[in-house]
C-alpha cells in the first residue's frame, strides 16, 4: 500500500467510525420517536402537554403531564439556584486565590463528588435528609422538592465547578498583569477582569449544569416523593418526567398506550435537553472574548 | 545629582525559587529622564523592572534581598502596601494587553477604582490620557467600540494611555515595541520623547538602536549582574567595560 492510499484508507476508517455514532444516536431518536408517537392518536398533544392528571392506569387511564413537567422545572430551578454560587464561587477560589496545596486539594475532593454513583447519594437523601427535614418544618415526608433540589445541586457542583474552573484558567496572564500593574487588588481584579472575560465559559458551565440536573433519574426517583400534583410550596412532592418513566415503564405493557405515553414523555426531555444545549452553545459563542492583541 | 533621583536601588538580590536571578544591583534612576535596560535575554533586565512596581509579588516563589528606595521609601518594607505602589509606578507590557472592553472603559478602568466617578471628570481623563499618547484623533469617534477592533500600534498606545491615566511618576516599559511593525515602532518612540517631560521612563529593550535613540542613561546587564550604567551617549561610543562593547558591536547577544 502506498502512502496515499494508506491516508485515504485511514480516513475512511475514521469516517466510518464517526458515522456510527451519528447512526446509533439517530436510531435511538427514530425509535424514541416511533414509540412516543402513537399516543397522540388517542390524545390530543395539548391534552397531553398540559393535562394536569397523571392517572395512567385508571379506568379511563388520564395522561396529562404537566405536573410532570413542572416538577422536573421546578427541582432544576431549584437545585440551579443552590449550585451556580457554591459552583462558580469555589472555581474563583481554586482558580485565582487558593495556595497550590489546598487548590490541589479541593479539586480533587471536588472530582470525587462527580463520581458518587446517584443511587449513593439518593440513599442519602432518604436516610439522612428526609428524617431531618421531617422532623424539622414537621412534615408529613421529608421526600420532597427541597430535599431532591438539594441532592440535585451536589450532584451539578462539580460539573460546574470543573467547567467554570477551566474557563477562569483560560483567561489571558496578560489581562490580569494590566490590571494588578493599574493598582487594582485581586478582589478587584477578579470582579471587573478576570469574571467578565470566563463569562461565557461560567454560562456554559452553568447550563450543562442545568441539563445534568434536568435528566438525573435515581435521585429524583428515590427522594422526590413521587406525586404527580402541581406543587403549592417546596415542601410538597413532585413526580419529575424522569422519575415516572423510570418507575413506570416496567409495568407498562408492551405498545400500551401507558408505555407509548412515557415515550412522549421522553420526548419532551429530549428537547428540553435539546434546548439547553442550544442555549450553551448560543451563549458561550455569544459571549466569546477576542483573546489578547492580534497583531 | 542625588536632588534628581527617584528610584535608589541598593544591594538587590532576587531569587525565583532557588535560581539566582539578580546579583547585587545596586543603581539609581534620575527623574524625568528615559533610562534603558539592555543585555541579552536571561539577563535579568526585565525581572528588575518588575521589582519596581512590585509585579513579581504575583510569581510563586520569588524573594528580594536589599532594598529599593521609591522618593526615599523602601517599597519592599512590611508595612508597604503594592497596591499602592502600583498606582504610582505604571507599567507598560511587552504584549498589548487592552482589556476586552470599550476604548473608554481601558482607560477609566484604574481611575474608576480609586477616584470620583464624575461623568465629566472621566471624559476629560479619557481625553487628555489618549492626547498624550498621540492616540486622540484616531479613536475619539470610536470610544464606545472594544479595544480589540484596534491595531497592535494603536493597542499598545491604548496601553500606555491606560498607564498614563494613572498619572503615575514613573513608567515602566517593558520591551513595548517588541510585538509591533517599523512604523508603529517609531510613533511609540517620539511619544517617550514627548513623555519624559513630565514622567520618569525604565525602558527595557532588546534593540539596540532604540536604546540609543531614546534614552538618556542606558544600562547594560550580564547573567544578573549590572555590568556598565552611564549616559547612553557613553555607552554606545566608549563603553568602559569590554563585555559593554562586545554587546553593542554585536559580538554577542
Amino acid at each position: 500500500m502506498n502512502r496515499h492510499t494508506k491516508e485515504k484508507f485511514i480516513k475512511y476508517i475514521l469516517f466510518l467510525i464517526a458515522l456510527v455514532s451519528v447512526i446509533v444516536l439517530g436510531l435511538i431518536v427514530f425509535s424514541l420517536f416511533r414509540e412516543g408517537l402513537p399516543i397522540f392518536k388517542k390524545i390530543g398533544l395539548a391534552d397531553f402537554l398540559l393535562g394536569l392528571e397523571w392517572y395512567p392506569t385508571s379506568e379511563p387511564p388520564l395522561f396529562g403531564i404537566l405536573p410532570l413537567i413542572v416538577g422536573s422545572l421546578i427541582v432544576t430551578l431549584i437545585s440551579t439556584i443552590i449550585a451556580v454560587p457554591l459552583g462558580v464561587l469555589s472555581a474563583i477560589y481554586i482558580a485565582e486565590i487558593a495556595p497550590a496545596v489546598l487548590k490541589e486539594i479541593f479539586k480533587s475532593i471536588i472530582e470525587l463528588l462527580a463520581g458518587l454513583p446517584s443511587v449513593v447519594l439518593g440513599f442519602f437523601g432518604m436516610i439522612v435528609v428526609a428524617p431531618w427535614l421531617q422532623e424539622t418544618f414537621d412534615l408529613p415526608t421529608g421526600l420532597n422538592i427541597i430535599n431532591a433540589s438539594a441532592i440535585l445541586a451536589i450532584m451539578a457542583i462539580p460539573t460546574i465547578s470543573s467547567i467554570s474552573e477551566d474557563a477562569l484558567y483560560a483567561v489571558p496572564r496578560e489581562f490580569k498583569e494590566a490590571s494588578y500593574a493599574l493598582g487594582a487588588t485581586k478582589f478587584e481584579t477578579i470582579i471587573r477582569v478576570i469574571l467578565p472575560s470566563a463569562l461565557s465559559g461560567v454560562s456554559t458551565a452553568v447550563i450543562l449544569g442545568m441539563s445534568r440536573a434536568i435528566g438525573e433519574t435515581m435521585v429524583v426517583l428515590m427522594v422526590a416523593g413521587g406525586a404527580a400534583a402541581i406543587p403549592e410550596s417546596l415542601f410538597d412532592s413532585v413526580r419529575p418526567m424522569t422519575a415516572s418513566i423510570a418507575a413506570e415503564m416496567g409495568e407498562a405493557p408492551y405498545r400500551s398506550a401507558h408505555y407509548s405515553a412515557l415515550f412522549a414523555t421522553g420526548i419532551v426531555l429530549f428537547f428540553l435537553a435539546l434546548v439547553f444545549n442550544m442555549i450553551a452553545d448560543y451563549v458561550s459563542n455569544k459571549y466569546k472574548q477576542v483573546g489578547s492583541a492580534t497583531l | 545629582m542625588e536632588v534628581h533621583t527617584i528610584i535608589d536601588v541598593h544591594n538587590v538580590n532576587f531569587y525565583y525559587g532557588r535560581t539566582k536571578a539578580l546579583t547585587d544591583i545596586t543603581m539609581s534612576f534620575r527623574k524625568n529622564m528615559v533610562t534603558a535596560l539592555i543585555g541579552p535575554s536571561g539577563c535579568g533586565k526585565s525581572t528588575l523592572l518588575r521589582l519596581l512596581n512590585r509585579m513579581n509579588d504575583l510569581i510563586d516563589g520569588t524573594r528580594v534581598e536589599g532594598e529599593i528606595l521609591f522618593e526615599g521609601k523602601d517599597i519592599y518594607a512590611a508595612n508597604v502596601d503594592p497596591v499602592e505602589i502600583r498606582k504610582k509606578i505604571g507599567m507598560v507590557f511587552q504584549k498589548p494587553n487592552p482589556f476586552p472592553k470599550t476604548i473608554y472603559s481601558n482607560i477609566t478602568y484604574g481611575p474608576d477604582l480609586i477616584w470620583s466617578k464624575n461623568k465629566n471628570e472621566l471624559d476629560e481623563l479619557v481625553e487628555n490620557s489618549l492626547k498624550q499618547a498621540v492616540l486622540w484623533d484616531e479613536v475619539k469617534d470610536i470610544l464606545n467600540k472594544s479595544a480589540m477592533t484596534l491595531s497592535g500600534g494603536q493597542q499598545q498606545r491604548l496601553c500606555i494611555a491606560r498607564a498614563l491615566a494613572m498619572k503615575p511618576d514613573i513608567l515602566l516599559m517593558d520591551e513595548p515595541t517588541s510585538a509591533l511593525d517599523p512604523i508603529s515602532t517609531a510613533k511609540i518612540e517620539e511619544l517617550i520623547e514627548e513623555l519624559k517631560k513630565n514622567y520618569t521612563i525604565i525602558i527595557v529593550t532588546h534593540n539596540m538602536q532604540q536604546a540609543a535613540r531614546v534614552s538618556d542613561e542606558t544600562a547594560f546587564f550580564y547573567l544578573g549582574k549590572l555590568i556598565e550604567y552611564d549616559k547612553t551617549e557613553k555607552i554606545f561610543t566608549k563603553p568602559d567595560v569590554r563585555q559593554t562593547e562586545d554587546y553593542i558591536t554585536g559580538r554577542f547577544g
